[in-house]
């Protein structure tokens, strides 16, 4: 949990996020998740063995928000028109995009 | 030291003089819009106004009262809207470039619940990008000042809802706290704010930064206010399969209550190396007047405390890259010009749309989540979740309520920790747990410091326990500290 972030994985990780990061940010950024990783490295010291972990507090004792499962019904929902005037570029049945496939 | 605080009416006054027409709803809206005209361009409160829309209810509202029928509980009530809640046709930013000219086809949950209580939407209040941030200074529209002093934050990321209660720029808001975006900025602007426990209000609406945290909860200038307006928000949507079907309580009425006899624990964790020396002392006071009103106190442990900051910015990153991957510039808001791909346009318009900070966080999400480190961080921070919630449920059995500092320090000034990340998440400590448990909590002026910053206290309480809370903080608010 202790390992430097380099370089090349700042930039792997922008290209996962879909984040194009200049020089100067990628620098910046490098420093910033080093201090927070090494920081959030105290985790370390705590045993969680066996541990089951947590994604949700629904799942605990008298805690609100349990799970619901809603009948499988058909209900309306936001009209097309209204959702496809905020699309920036579209013919108002489809979103447009820039090409997909390099031919 | 320029201030522009000032206490709105409370809602029984207010409420009483629209139902008997000595206020007309519509005259009050236009004296808040008068006063927002007026003070808003220095403190940068409100980003966007729904004039139209609040004017048209306040008259629904006075002929509703002309005519003698039923009004609701907040009848020509002036509230404002954090920008991270959407409302029908107006602006939706939540503070990013990313969302700007956005105009969402629908309302939250909360803010058609306010409505359908009577209440006038005055408009769409400043934040944090994304609601990431502890000071409101992450805003891509600039930050939001301090009404008690202009040169200070006003906490974040709900800033603006805090400041604008606190500037009587509304009489009520609406915030949303991730890791203490509600409680840190009410402390920060002295007025009470309030966690709801998750899933006690819908989220429908709420643009989602980390869906397992996210809660969207009330800031009101006194503590029975606060109450009315969760009693209003509260209850099962739908449309938020996560919303709590547990019936909602008077909450207003459990407000009245008096705190007699409730047992009150102190952990000492929340008092140790940290924590501003004024803002401990305020904290005494507010709990000796506890004791005054019949409280309880004793001290319990929660020796997992610390580990809480790592806990929550592993599993809130994590979950906001999850969430912020929608922005790619195809179904709304910004799309990058000329990009000749659709990976580039992707990458391009999420590079020029999203601030600093979001993107920090992206990529410390994406990276907790990456192949390889999964386990070492996400899984291990969840694991430690469990560790801290179980914690706060072995000490709840023994206690009606924790009370705690809400920040170790009051309003700090503009500019003094956005060099350092890692300092402004410390800013954080004693609001993350909370969040991670998914416990309730209220946060209620107490007292001041000598320079005259408010100093807030936590109140804390156990699932769909926000009555307790409520009861606990109103003792606090009747000390008059």
């Amino acid at each position: 949990m202790t390992a430097k972030v380099t370089v090349e994985e700042v930039g792997r990780v922008a290209e996962l996020a879909h984040l194009e990061l200049t020089p100067e940010e990628t620098g910046h950024m490098l420093t910033d998740l080093n201090a927070i990783l090494d920081y959030v490295a105290e985790l370390n010291e705590l045993d969680t063995k066996g541990v089951i972990p947590l994604a949700q507090v629904s799942e605990l004792g008298d805690a609100a928000g349990a799970n619901v499962v809603r009948a499988d019904q058909v209900q309306p929902s936001v009209d097309r028109a209204a959702v496809m005037t905020q699309a920036p570029d579209s013919d108002q049945v489809f979103f447009k995009v820039p090409k997909v496939i390099e031919r | 030291m320029e201030t522009f605080v000032e206490t709105p009416r409370t809602l029984t006054e207010l409420r009483a003089g629209i139902a008997s027409g000595a206020t007309k709803a519509a005259d009050l809206a236009a004296s808040y819009y008068e006063r927002i005209a007026k003070i808003n361009p220095r403190l940068n409160v409100y980003l966007s106004l729904t004039k139209e829309r609040a004017l048209e209810q306040a008259a629904r509202v006075d002929e509703a009262a002309a005519k003698g029928d039923p009004l609701g509980p907040l009848a020509g009530i002036p509230v404002g809207i954090k920008d991270v809640l959407v409302m029908k046709g107006a602006p939706a930013t939540a503070g990013s470039k990313i969302l700007q000219g956005y105009r969402p086809p629908y309302d939250a949950t909360a803010v058609s619940k306010l409505e359908a209580a009577g209440a006038v939407l005055l408009g769409k209040l400043n934040c944090d990008e994304f609601a990431m941030g502890s000071s409101n200074e992450n805003s891509a529209y600039g930050p939001v000042r301090n009404p008690v002093d202009t040169e200070r934050v006003p906490g974040g990321s709900s800033g603006g809802s805090a400041a604008a209660v606190a500037a009587n720029m509304a009489v009520a808001t609406l915030g949303s706290d991730t890791g203490g975006s509600i409680r840190q900025p009410a402390s920060f602007c002295g007025v009470v704010g309030v966690l709801p426990t998750y899933g006690r209000v819908s989220r429908y609406g709420l643009i989602a930064f980390a869906s397992s945290l996210d809660r969207v909860g009330p800031f009101a200038a006194n503590v029975r206010d606060a109450a009315t307006l969760l009693g209003v928000i509260a209850g099962h949507d739908a449309k938020d399969a996560t919303s709590s079907t547990a019936p909602v309580p008077d909450y207003a009425a459990e407000s009245d209550r008096p705190a007699e006899g409730l047992r009150i624990g102190v952990p000492s964790e929340y008092f140790a190396e940290g924590l501003d020396a004024e803002v401990r002392t305020a904290i005494e006071k507010g709990i000796a007047a506890l004791e005054k009103a019949g409280c309880t106190v004793k001290p319990v442990s929660l020796p997992h405390t610390k580990y809480a900051v790592p806990t929550y910015y592993l599993i809130a990153t994590a979950e906001a890259s999850a969430n912020l991957a929608r922005f790619d510039g195809v179904r709304y808001g910004y799309r990058s010009p000329a990009s000749e791909t659709l990976s580039a346009m992707y990458s391009h318009s999420r590079d020029e749309g999203f601030g600093a900070e979001v993107k920090r966080r992206i990529l410390l999400g994406t990276y907790a989540l990456s192949a390889g480190y999964y386990d070492a961080y996400y899984l291990k921070a969840q694991q430690v979740r469990r560790l801290l919630a179980e914690e706060y449920l072995r000490v709840f059995a023994g206690v009606d309520a924790i009370v705690t500092p809400t920040s170790p320090m009051p309003a700090f000034k503009l500019g003094e920790k956005t060099g350092d990340p890692l300092a402004m998440y410390l800013a954080d400590i004693y609001t993350v747990t909370a969040s991670l448990a998914g416990i309730c909590g209220v946060t209620v002026p107490c007292g001041k410091t000598q320079a005259g910053l408010p100093v807030g206290m936590q109140v804390l309480a156990a699932h769909l326990n926000e009555g307790t809370a409520f009861r606990v903080a109103r003792a606090v608010e009747a000390a008059g500290l």
